[in-house]
């Protein structure tokens, strides 16, 4: 794939995972907002995770696409503000990418069986 | 000193979601790895639960809803200007966007 389609693919990813985004941050808000609310507690939690397997599938894509998104944005970031660019930067972006979906996956496995 | 160009709101915009950005992104290896403890059964997410309690953690907890809902709105504001014709609604979608974090953050911060 030629650089210019490359940027071009994770531009329309970024865009992608940030619809995605907006679902489920809108959601996670209202959750927080009422989870607070109600009284934190790691009972309550756990009882609100088990009680569907909606749950997982939501913040199984939740930890995934924001994930993905945070390790673009980020690369960016470098790109722009520390001019760290190319296959190093790649491969930096690729890393955080995988690291933070895997510390995601197990955080919702964690709370949901 | 901030240079006269950067200084209006479509600038100010871009800053905050950059900021808010990294911000998450750093955040959020904790808030996995905390989540995570749950696997050794609710006890240890129920400690770091209580540990949360603290005026101070309360208050940086404010401060992530805020950067969460900041970032939302300035996203969906990017959004809107890249897929949208509506170049001159930049200022009410930063106004906007500044609106809806605050809410979100003063919403949290009452119901906790």
């Amino acid at each position: 794939m030629s650089p210019r389609r490359a940027e071009l693919l994770l531009w329309a990813v970024q865009r992608a995972t940030a619809v995605l985004l907006a679902f489920f941050v809108l959601v996670h808000l209202a959750t927080m907002i009422y989870a607070v609310h109600a009284g934190l507690s790691a009972a309550a939690i756990l009882a609100r995770t088990h009680s569907s397997l909606l749950w997982p599938a939501f913040y199984g894509f939740f930890a995934v696409a924001a994930a993905t998104h945070g390790a673009i944005g980020l690369r960016t970031v470098a790109a722009e503000w520390l001019h760290w660019r190319g296959r190093g930067a790649d491969i930096g972006m690729a890393a955080i990418g995988l690291v933070l979906a895997a510390a995601g996956l197990r955080a919702v496995a964690a709370v949901s069986f | 000193m901030i240079r006269p160009a950067r200084n209006h709101p479509a600038w100010w915009a871009f800053l905050v979601h950059r900021l808010s950005g990294v911000a998450l992104a750093l955040f959020l290896p904790a808030h996995f790895l905390v989540l995570g403890t749950a696997l050794e059964g609710g006890a240890r997410l129920e400690r770091f639960l209580r540990w949360t309690d603290q005026p101070g953690v309360v208050a940086g907890e404010w401060g992530l809803v805020i950067l969460l809902a900041a970032h939302l709105a300035g996203g969906l504001r990017l959004l809107a200007l890249e897929f949208l014709p509506w170049r001159d609604w930049q200022k009410t979608l930063a106004a906007l966007a500044a609106g809806f974090a605050l809410l979100a953050g003063l919403a949290f911060a009452l119901a906790r």
